[in-house]
């Protein structure tokens, strides 16, 4: 069977078992379908969110990020995993025992107050919205790269596969479908990577051959030879105080995404919530400690078959001239000596490869079989579709239960505020499909708007709620509003050519920190801010304290007594 | 009234300990990533770890693994917390008449 055909066998696959999960457990209560009945195993959960998690950036594009970052790479790594922590830590065991649907549920409830709880959700609605646009873009690429469908064909299969189980299963049929797309996506990273590995090092484990083998020094020598910068030393491509600012943005605003948050409303207990966040980020781990290996032993591999070759000698290899077509790999001989070199000036440079081909080529250059092709095709489609779900639930119960039910029409019964929710996931798919068709020229930085968003207003806003007794429902909108209102504003400033068009970035960057790291110091301020119009103002009533109290300890009331 | 009592005081000393333990391992999350990887990147880039710089194995694989230990640990000591001053949680039955049923 050729390439192509065993893809588009394996995508039907695959695609059959999700649609047989998301019909098998479809749902015709609210509970189900926000939240899955509270029922989902805390291993299970894990797996859920991190498929939910990981998209299509992070498996096709991390690792290609990585090796061209160098060390300044560990932004994403850390950055993104690290999160986890203080998700697990800080906020996942109290949000679990408030126990309702949604985050702007508990800011609502938390703050005593509706326009604490519209704040959060329209500031959910608009992270998930510009997240889920890239995903559909990511869908669209998959397909039209490998089952030679035009790009605008693949943002519409994709969309209807989305809305077909998300509609039907909600919370339910999304996690147990997400398990399974984890397993998928996973299978399909490591299976090259090991191979690759295994050809380089002789030693199987990715993340051993790495730390205990000398490929890295190796690929830092010979990137220094060819006068480009060196791998393994730190702030080559940012400055240090911008590494250590998008760190910890990135850090920050994963605690605060709703979707990823949502998730740990769906186990069974607060204990499971605690597991639950500690079995994702091992999920998650695997992916995340694989990608670091991958960048370095695909870029050693990829310098190493180019490199001081003649044309000929290069286009031998079927891949090449297969990318080469693609436009994502260019090779000239610029000089006319008859081999080809890289080097740091884009002017001699007489090989350029785009970052995100460093994991979709890894099979066909570790020389794999054409199985394993067609499986990185099926995983990375279920990255990207796994996390538009969780997205759309996301936005779905922002507006049909925190803006319908909880402040427009609370006299709403379950039939209704389902009917809302499901007509919201439909109108949400629309909407990142136009989005994934005719992407806006700033995706990529949208996705850094999106975390910086999260980071300074979610998350100081469900901290101060669980930690300070003392924090109140002035201190929270004033916070919320002050952190967003600079996040916003700072990023439109400095990222104005693309949004405006402007010649030049209105303002170049705050005190030398980027729009991506830029939501540290929003965070920042609404934790000031916060403070003190809360110290200045009247305490929360005292059965709001009497709440905080008991969201801190596990026990679980006889609500029936 | 004095039962009332001895709960909240049960109840606080509990959320002391928790807090304890968040901030210790806070410390710790803060000194392999941000400190470690970063705020020290440059010097420890000279200690060298098996193939690796030192910094550079704290950014790109060591904090990853040691957040994975500190999430873990995290949660087996709060469960041996819970049980300690009796919160764990009862599991409720799912339908409230089987409750009515049982007692």
């Amino acid at each position: 069977m050729s390439v192509e055909a065993l893809t588009l066998t394996l995508v039907v696959l695959t695609f059959a078992i999700y649609l047989y999960i998301g019909w098998r457990s479809k749902v015709k209560d609210t509970s189900n379908f926000f939240v899955a009945g509270n029922e989902i195993p805390a291993v299970a959960n894990g797996a859920a969110i991190a498929a939910d998690w990981m998209s299509a950036a992070s498996f096709i594009s991390m690792a290609g990020l990585i090796s061209f970052l160098g060390y300044d790479g560990t932004i994403y790594l850390m950055g993104w995993t690290g999160g986890y922590v203080l998700l697990a830590l800080l906020l996942a065991p109290y949000l679990r025992k408030f126990g309702r649907y949604t985050v702007p549920d508990f800011i609502g409830d938390r703050y005593y107050s509706n326009g604490a709880r519209a704040v959060a959700a329209v500031a959910t609605l608009f992270i998930s919205l510009t997240y889920v646009a890239g995903q559909m873009r990511g869908v669209g690429i998959v397909f039209s790269r490998y089952l030679q469908v035009d790009i605008v064909v693949g943002v519409l299969i994709g969309m209807a596969i989305v809305a077909f189980f998300a509609v039907l299963g909600g919370m339910k049929g999304i996690t147990w479908t997400q398990v399974v797309q984890y397993t998928i996506l996973i299978v399909a990273f490591l299976i090259p990577a090991i191979a690759i590995s295994l050809k380089l090092t002789g030693n199987p484990v990715p993340q051993l051959a790495l730390t205990f083998g000398s490929i890295a020094e190796d690929l830092s020598r010979l990137q220094i030879e060819l006068g480009l910068t060196e791998y393994l030393a730190p702030f080559q491509n940012m400055s240090a105080l911008n590494v250590f600012c998008v760190t910890l943005a990135l850090m920050i605003g994963t605690a605060g995404l709703p979707h990823v948050i949502i998730r740990f409303y769906t186990v069974k207990n607060v204990r499971a919530a605690r597991w639950s966040a500690g079995w994702a980020l091992l999920f998650i781990a695997l992916l995340y400690t694989t990608a670091p290996a991958i960048g370095v032993f695909a870029k050693y591999n990829l310098i190493n078959s180019f490199n001081d070759q003649t044309l000929q000698e290069a286009r031998q290899e079927a891949w090449v001239t297969k990318w080469e077509e693609t436009g994502l790999l260019t090779l000239e001989d610029k000089d006319g000596d008859g081999v080809l070199s890289f080097t740091a000036d884009p002017a001699t440079n007489e090989v350029v490869i785009d970052r995100d081909i460093i994991v979709l080529s890894t099979p066909e250059v570790a020389e794999l079989a054409p199985i394993v092709i067609a499986l990185v095709a099926a995983g990375g489609l279920a990255a990207a579709l796994s996390t538009a779900s969780g997205l759309l639930l996301a936005m779905s119960s922002a507006v049909s239960h925190d803006l319908y039910y909880r402040i427009f029409r609370p006299e709403a019964d379950e039939k209704q505020r389902l009917k809302v929710g499901r007509l919201m996931i439909l109108l949400a798919v629309l909407v990142a499909g136009y989005f994934g068709i005719n992407p806006p020229g700033f995706v990529g930085e949208v996705v850094a708007f999106a975390f910086g968003l999260a980071a300074a207003s979610l998350f100081p806003a469900i901290l101060l709620g669980i930690f300070d007794k003392r924090m109140n429902r002035e201190g929270a909108i004033w916070g919320m509003s002050i952190g967003l209102a600079f996040t916003v504003v700072m990023i439109v400033l400095m990222r104005s050519p693309q949004i405006f068009g402007t010649e030049a970035a209105v303002v170049e960057s705050f005190f030398g920190i980027n729009a991506q790291g830029i939501g540290v110091i929003g965070a920042l301020l609404n934790f000031v801010v916060s403070f003190i119009v809360s110290r200045r103002t009247e305490a929360p009533p005292e059965e709001i304290q009497q709440m905080v109290e008991d969201i801190r300890v596990p026990k679980v009331l006889d609500k029936t007594s | 009234m004095a039962g009332q009592q001895e709960t909240t005081r049960k109840q606080q000393e509990y959320w002391k300990k928790n807090i304890r333990l968040i901030r210790t391992l806070l410390v710790i999350w803060a000194l392999v990533s941000l400190v470690a990887a970063i705020i020290l990147a440059v010097p420890l880039s000279k200690v060298q770890f098996f193939g690796v710089p030192l910094s550079f194995w704290f950014a790109q694989q060591g904090s990853i693994l040691i957040f994975l230990i500190l999430i873990f640990y995290y949660a087996k000591k709060m469960d041996k917390l819970d049980e300690e001053y009796d919160v764990q949680e009862v599991i409720l039955t799912k339908d409230p008449k089987d409750k009515g049923v049982s007692t």
